[in-house]
């Protein structure tokens, strides 16, 4: 059964979601610059972007994450751990690429051997909200890489915009605690005839074309290619790329300490910065951009669909749109393909 | 055209082996976007293209190449930072060629975006105009009202040295009194300063594009990830980013030239020119002295003078 979530019962819905969950949705810094905050208001929701600059990740891995506090007062040590999550928390309004990424890199954090509590106490906290893609762009390429612009996959609950209403499915056991919520009505057979005719015109607009297939074999013979040397020429070294890509999971740890007291952090790490790769002798392995952008390229197409049989890359366009050098992914992967 | 006589230029650089490489703009894969290219062949020069889309300072990628031969396309502001780095000695003397561009000035792709419905899809230039096309829109823009703000207030569009120009020089606006978002932040009162600088810095996520895209931001290790000393910390604490964004600015004084490559490059469109024309503003007044005019005369922050009044000293 499907339901439907009148626009007019919006906020009211948002209000009445955020007695029981912390509520977690884009908000509108500057004029087209989107981010997830934590939600106050319902009123500071604002749906009318498309992805957010910042990937949904942050949600559950944020950029900056304090680990534990410590302090010391005279003999004792005293360590407050922060790694509980008190309530229970919604994201809402994620694109399918951003919550397919979260899956992808769950099997990194949430892993065989290791399990990262900061990431997952937050993980199963959260019910996922998702947001059919009703307008992707010409950059967006989630239908070459497995994904969709209505892929349901991870999605506790699916929202389908169709003007005055929301259609809205509920797919795992975290959406059903929906069922029964007052402001979902039962969805009219034409109702669902629009959000499918909304979804065969939008899933036609995104990219299946870019040649991922067979990729990662192509890759194990690269390491040594010139290619590498030519891609990397206009990148700038920031890391737009990597801290907006909703896949790219990598961090580093510090101390921020003071005398007595402190708090251990992790922050994101982007495998371009030239730091990252630096060892306390001096030695960096990864020396130039050729290194570090083959490397980010490698992590992606090639190392983790060895390790989890998936490509990480999930087709948002981030990169592309936001890269000061207009670096391209795609045309990155189809110079790989041709060899 | 001035197109042609790029490549043409180009390719004679390259084939008489005066410059081992030539850096300028390609076509981008997106609408409203050159992208820096790289030409190494007499053919691959036939790629390079003007138009006012090409809004990269290219001279930032001179600091990986020192160990070769450089043919590099400038507008008026890059030609400037090329100054600015000579005198901080960071080429050697004919190390450069460089083919000079009068600047036609360079169209802000996010003011095109936000005022168009929809997605842009295509766009070109006509005349004084840009045609811009979506899934259902075609709209002609006048350019002038579209432009990047550092191009809007430049009185430095001919490039300042160069080896050959290509195109005929442009008449160069007069120095206006202060820049207009300049004016706009001096007009306020500390508090809303602060207010403005900090709702701007505060969606800083540290990805230091501005720095990288800058040609004046070239330390062998940038104060931010100096682990010993630890100057600053690396998360997003609000005065982690203000000291961020201060200090970038401050290590401009004297040294940027105005050309708008950070404030380009943040995909957060965090505003920084108005902190740095302030700084440009600053110094013209004070020590009248301009970046990258004068191949000859030290930044003021750069020297010292001995019989210096330092009227700053109470």
């Amino acid at each position: 059964m499907k339901w439907k979530l009148d626009k007019k019962d919006f906020k009211p819905f948002l209000q009445n979601l955020m007695d029981e969950y912390d509520l977690f949705a884009p908000v509108q810094f500057a004029e087209g610059v989107f981010l997830y905050k934590r939600i106050n208001h319902p009123e500071e929701v604002d749906l009318s972007g498309s992805n957010p600059q910042k990937p949904a990740k942050e949600v559950f891995f944020p950029q900056s994450e304090t680990m534990f506090q410590y302090e010391k007062a005279g003999k004792e040590a005293r360590i407050t751990s922060t790694e509980g999550v008190e309530r229970k928390r919604v994201i809402l309004g994620a694109r399918p690429c951003d919550i397919q990424a979260v899956s992808l890199i769950d099997q990194v954090f949430s892993g065989k051997e290791y399990t990262d509590v900061y990431y997952t106490n937050k993980r199963e906290a959260t019910t996922i909200i998702g947001m059919a893609c009703n307008h992707p762009l010409s950059t967006c390429f989630c239908t070459s890489m497995k994904g969709g612009p209505f892929s349901r996959e991870g999605s506790d609950l699916f929202l389908i915009d169709f003007g005055e209403a929301y259609l809205v499915e509920l797919l795992t056991q975290k959406g059903m605690a929906f069922s029964q919520n007052k402001f979902l009505k039962k969805a009219e057979p034409n109702d669902l005839d629009l959000g499918r005719e909304i979804e065969e015109k939008a899933s036609k607009r995104t990219d299946a074309s870019i040649p991922v297939e067979g990729i990662d074999k192509k890759l194990d013979q690269m390491a040594e290619n010139p290619f590498w040397e030519r891609v990397q020429e206009k990148c700038l070294g920031c890391r737009v790329c990597t801290y907006l890509c909703p896949t790219c999971h990598c961090f580093d740890i510090v101390d921020e300490a003071l005398t007595n007291k402190g708090q251990r952090v992790r922050n994101w790490d982007s495998c371009l910065s030239s730091l990252y790769s630096q060892e306390t002798s001096g030695h960096n392995p990864r020396p130039t951009n050729r290194e570090r952008t083959r490397q980010r390229i490698m992590h992606k197409f090639n190392y983790f669909p060895k390790n989890f049989d998936r490509i990480a890359c999930v087709g948002c366009g981030r990169c592309i749109l936001y890269c000061p050098a207009g670096f391209d992914i795609r045309q990155t992967i189809k110079e790989i393909q041709k060899g | 055209m001035i197109q042609e006589k790029i490549r043409e230029k180009a390719k004679e650089l390259l084939s008489k082996k005066v410059v081992d490489i030539i850096i300028g703009f390609g076509e981008g894969t997106l609408p409203l976007r050159a992208t820096p290219l790289f030409a190494r062949s007499p053919e691959e020069a036939d790629r390079l293209i003007w138009n006012s889309f090409c809004q990269n300072n290219l001279s930032t990628y001179l600091h990986k190449l020192s160990q070769f031969k450089v043919g590099l396309v400038v507008k008026g502001c890059d030609s400037r930072s090329i100054i600015a780095l000579s005198l901080e000695k960071r080429f050697k003397p004919d190390q450069l060629f460089l083919i000079g561009v009068p600047c036609q000035r360079m169209v802000d792709r996010r003011r095109v975006k936000k005022a168009v419905k929809g997605e842009v899809l295509r766009a070109h230039e006509q005349g004084d105009q840009i045609i811009v096309e979506g899934e259902d829109f075609k709209t002609a823009l006048k350019k002038d009202d579209f432009l990047y703000p550092s191009c809007q207030v430049c009185i430095h569009r001919n490039p300042v040295k160069a080896n050959i120009l290509v195109g005929d020089p442009v008449e160069e606006s007069p120095l206006l009194e202060t820049h207009p978002e300049v004016k706009d932040f001096e007009s306020k009162s500390l508090e809303e300063r602060w207010a403005f600088f900090e709702k701007e810095s505060s969606r800083c996520i540290r990805c230091y594009a501005c720095r990288e895209a800058c040609p004046m931001c070239y330390c062998t290790e940038c104060f931010v990830d100096s682990s010993n000393p630890k100057w600053v910390e690396k998360g997003l604490s609000p005065s982690d980013l203000a000291f961020y964004h201060i200090v970038r600015a401050y290590h401009q004084t004297g040294r940027c030239s105005g050309c708008g490559a950070c404030e380009r490059a943040c995909p957060m469109e965090i505003r920084l020119t108005y902190l740095t024309q302030k700084l440009n503003l600053d110094v013209k007044e004070l020590f009248d002295f301009e970046t990258g005019i004068d191949a000859e005369v030290l930044p003021p922050l750069s020297t010292f003078k001995t019989e210096d009044r330092q009227e700053f000293i109470k």
